[in-house]
C-alpha cells in the first residue's frame, strides 16, 4: 500500500492532468465549431460548381479531357489526410487502417503516397510505404490555396502518366461522435450524370469544351478542399471526445484515490491512537 | 428591374444582394448582365466584377478567375478567391506583387514555378487596380 504522502502527490498530479485535458477539450470544441462553419460555408460554391459540371457534361465529350481518362490501374497514388498532432483518439489509426486494407487489396499495383499531416507521414514511413510528397502544417491556418497546391501536384502526376489513378483517404465528418474513414477517387474524374431537364438552352461562353477544360481543375481543387475541411472538423471532434473521456477518467481516478487517501489517513490515526492507549496502559 | 447576385468562393459567400446591373471579365472579353439575360454559363478571367445595387454607387470585387452562371433573375459568380474592393488590404497586395516580381526576376532558378508566380503577380496587380 502506498504511503499517505505518495497518494496525495498522485491526486495532485492527476488533478493537473485533468486541468490540461479539460482545457484541450474546450479548445477542440471551439475549433470544431469553426471547422463545421467552414464546411457549411463551402456548400454554396460546391452546389453551383456541381450544377455547372452536370449541365456541361451533357454537351461535352469528356473523354477528350485528360483528367477524365480511365487507364488500367498499374500505378496508384494515395493521398492520405491525417492530423499533424496527436491526442485525438482513434482518428489517425482509423484512416491508417483504411490504407492498410487498400494496400492489401491492391496486390501487384505500384503504390505511392502523398502524406498530408505529420501523423500520416510517420505511419507511412514506419511501414516502408513509398512516400513521394508530404504536406505539413496545412491545418494550422487552413486556407484554400493549400488545397489548390496539393490538387495541382496530384493532377500533374496523373496527367503526365506517372500514376493511373489518384485516391484520397480521409476521415469524413458525419457528426461530433462519428467520423468515417473513406477512400474517394479523385482522378480520373468520375463523370457526373448530366441534366437534361432544362426548359431553356444555355449559352456557353466560350464553347462547352473549353469551359469544361477550365472547370475540371477547379473541381479537383474543390474535392481536395472538401476532404481537408472534413478531416479538420473530424480531427477536432475526435480530440474533443478523447479529451472529454480523459477528463472523466481523471475524475474517476481522483475519486478512487481520494478514498484511498482517506483510508490511509484514518488507519494512521487509528495506529497512533493505539500507540497512545498502549503507552497509557503500560504507565497505569 | 433588379436581380439577385451572389459571389461565392470555397471559403465563404462573399456577397449576396439585389443588383441592377453587372459587368464581368469573361475569358473571351468582358460582358454586362441586366435582368432577363439569356441563361448562360461563362468562364471568367482574373479581373474585376462591377455591380451596382439600385440607387447605390458601383461596387467592385476582384476575382482570380472563375465562372458566372446567369439565369433570368439570378447570377452566381464562382471564384476560387474573391475580395470586395473595400476589403482589399493595399499593403498586403503590394507585398504580394513585390514577392511575385522578385520570384520572376530569379527565373534562372529552377525551383521557381514561373506559371504560378506569373498568376500571383497578375492577381496582385488586379487587386491593386481596385484600390
Amino acid at each position: 500500500m502506498a504511503t499517505l504522502k505518495q497518494l496525495r502527490t498522485r491526486v495532485a498530479s492527476i488533478k493537473n492532468i485533468q486541468r490540461v485535458t479539460n482545457a484541450m477539450q474546450l479548445v477542440a470544441a471551439a475549433r470544431m465549431r469553426k471547422a463545421q462553419e467552414d464546411i457549411l460555408a463551402a456548400r454554396p460554391y460546391a452546389d453551383k460548381l456541381e450544377n455547372i459540371l452536370r449541365r456541361l457534361s451533357g454537351s461535352v465529350d469528356t473523354t477528350l479531357n485528360p483528367m477524365f481518362v480511365e487507364r488500367p490501374v498499374e500505378r496508384l497514388a494515395v493521398a492520405l489526410i491525417t492530423s499533424d498532432r496527436g491526442l485525438c483518439g482513434g482518428f489517425n489509426s482509423s484512416v491508417s487502417r483504411q490504407v492498410t486494407s487498400l494496400a492489401s487489396e491492391s496486390e501487384g499495383i505500384d503504390l505511392s503516397f502523398a502524406a498530408i499531416g505529420r501523423k500520416g507521414r510517420s505511419f507511412l514511413v514506419n511501414r516502408d510505404y513509398n512516400v513521394v510528397a508530404d504536406y505539413m502544417d496545412v491545418f494550422r491556418d487552413l486556407a484554400f490555396p493549400a488545397a489548390a497546391s496539393i490538387a495541382g501536384d496530384l493532377t500533374s502526376r496523373f496527367v503526365s502518366g506517372e500514376v493511373d489513378r489518384v485516391v484520397l483517404v480521409y476521415n469524413e465528418f458525419r457528426s461530433v461522435s462519428q467520423q468515417i474513414p473513406v477512400a474517394h477517387q479523385l482522378l480520373p474524374i468520375v463523370p457526373a450524370e448530366s441534366v437534361e431537364d432544362e426548359s431553356e438552352e444555355f449559352i456557353f461562353e466560350p464553347d462547352p469544351r473549353r469551359l469544361m477544360d477550365s472547370l475540371v481543375p477547379r473541381h479537383v481543387n474543390f474535392q481536395v478542399w472538401r476532404a481537408l475541411l472534413e478531416s479538420n472538423a473530424g480531427e477536432q471532434a475526435s480530440r474533443m471526445q478523447a479529451m472529454d473521456n480523459a477528463t472523466k477518467n481523471a475524475g474517476d481516478l481522483i475519486e478512487q484515490l481520494t478514498q484511498d487517501v482517506n483510508k490511509a489517513r484514518q488507519s494512521t490515526i487509528t495506529l497512533e491512537l493505539m500507540d497512545i492507549i498502549g503507552g497509557a496502559e503500560a504507565v497505569v | 428591374m433588379p436581380f439577385e447576385l451572389e459571389i461565392v468562393t470555397p471559403e465563404r459567400r462573399l456577397y449576396a444582394g439585389t443588383v441592377d446591373r453587372l459587368r464581368a471579365p469573361g475569358t473571351d472579353g468582358g460582358f454586362g448582365v441586366l435582368t432577363g439575360h439569356h441563361p448562360m454559363v461563362a468562364s471568367l478571367k482574373t479581373g474585376s466584377v462591377t455591380f451596382s445595387e439600385s440607387g447605390a454607387s458601383e461596387r467592385n470585387a476582384s476575382i482570380s478567375g472563375g465562372f458566372a452562371e446567369v439565369l433570368r433573375d439570378r447570377v452566381t459568380i464562382l471564384a476560387e478567391t474573391a475580395e470586395l474592393s473595400e476589403d482589399i488590404d493595399r499593403d498586403r497586395a503590394e507585398q504580394a506583387r513585390d514577392r511575385a516580381q522578385q520570384r520572376l526576376s530569379r527565373r534562372v532558378n529552377p525551383d521557381v514555378d514561373v506559371v504560378r508566380a506569373e498568376a500571383a503577380l497578375e492577381r496582385a496587380l488586379n487587386r491593386l487596380r481596385l484600390v
